[in-house]
């Protein structure tokens, strides 16, 4: 019997993809952000509104999202004429770095400021996978519960940035805002928080300038 | 549930390893799964099992170590484990940082 040494990063080839990826991003002062949350939390909704925002605006965005199954996604984002491309995994419950650099081989990044990646509705899978993105952004919808960030502390520990969801449906839920708070900076201590609404109070402002914030910084 | 694919990314890992040892048999597979890595070692252990059954690794064991949370305190430089994933110093109360849990890496081979 032989023993062999071996230590190696078992997604390595993931993890040398996403460096590329990277690397790319970096080289064109692109902006990745990778979007994860549960399905339903509202990530599509979001980048409707975000994108709505961006039109007419000096940012150059792309936006690919990733699914299961059906190109329903795509279709909605690509309203608003920036260029939207879906990933269907076919049962894959996360996005890896290959799916996303063959994606983006028909979108050109020439002048791209920002690239959304919205992941697969999971808060569990999406975590092991570097996409390549600058930073993982987490959304926490009040619906789902505030015990969220312990029970699935891979994914927050991860993310630079919670947004905490819906919160115009806080005063017909038990959601305890300052538990969901805590319980992700226990996880995470520096997280960026923001708190989010598609529909109501307190809008999408913060989350507006968080990103141009972000964009700033990045061609600092 | 993406042990499936973790698992067999493993294999292509461990086909090229073996390929250094021709005639070599693999009988066992070493990985460190971390707490926070994201994966379920008993999902890992049972995908890794159904997925060398149709391949020359189908004697392969995998022998998986956990690897708990550990966190540093840059303020007094305490080293401590992690409970309940609260990245807080045990002795001074600051923030820390996750030194190790989030491993997930094949680590030896046994060869026969």
């Amino acid at each position: 019997m032989e023993r062999v040494e071996v230590r190696e990063n078992v997604l390595k080839e993931n993890d040398r993809l996403a460096a590329e990826l990277r690397a790319e991003f970096e080289r064109r002062g692109i902006l990745c952000l990778n979007v994860i949350a549960s399905p339903g939390a509202g990530k599509t909704s979001l980048l409707e509104h975000t994108l709505q925002a961006l039109v007419g605006g000096p940012h150059k965005v792309a936006v690919l999202t990733g699914d299961i199954q059906t190109e329903r996604d795509a279709a909605r984002l690509a309203r608003f004429g920036f260029p939207a491309r879906q990933i269907t995994t076919g049962g894959t419950c996360h996005l890896d770095a290959r799916m996303v650099q063959r994606a983006l081989s028909d979108v050109s990044l020439d002048g791209l400021d920002l690239l959304f990646i919205e992941n697969v509705g999971n808060l569990v899978c999406p975590a092991a996978y570097d996409l390549g993105e600058a930073m993982k952004i987490v959304m926490l919808s009040v619906p789902e519960g505030d015990d969220k960030p312990l029970k699935y502390p891979s994914i927050f520990s991860r993310a630079r940035l919670m947004l905490l969801h819906k919160v115009d449906l806080l005063p017909y839920t038990k959601f305890d805002l300052a538990a969901a708070r805590a319980d992700a900076q226990r996880v995470k201590p520096d997280i960026e928080i923001i708190e989010t609404s598609c529909v109501g109070a307190p809008g999408l402002r913060a989350w507006f300038d968080w990103l141009e914030r972000t964009l700033a910084e990045r061609r600092a | 549930m993406h042990e499936l694919s973790i698992a067999q990314s493993l294999l292509e890992s461990v086909r090229a390893q073996a390929g250094a040892h021709p005639g070599a048999r693999v009988t066992k597979v070493g990985i460190r799964v971390g707490e926070l890595s994201g994966v379920e070692p008993d999902a890992l252990q049972f995908s890794f099992e159904v997925i060398v059954r149709e391949t020359e690794f189908r004697d392969a064991v995998l022998d998986i170590e956990r690897v708990p949370l550990r966190q540093h305190c840059e303020a007094c430089g305490r080293d401590a484990a992690v409970v309940e994933f609260t990245l807080v110093c045990p002795d001074c109360g600051a923030s820390t940082r996750a030194v190790a849990g989030d491993e997930l890496q094949m680590t030896y081979l046994e060869l026969e």
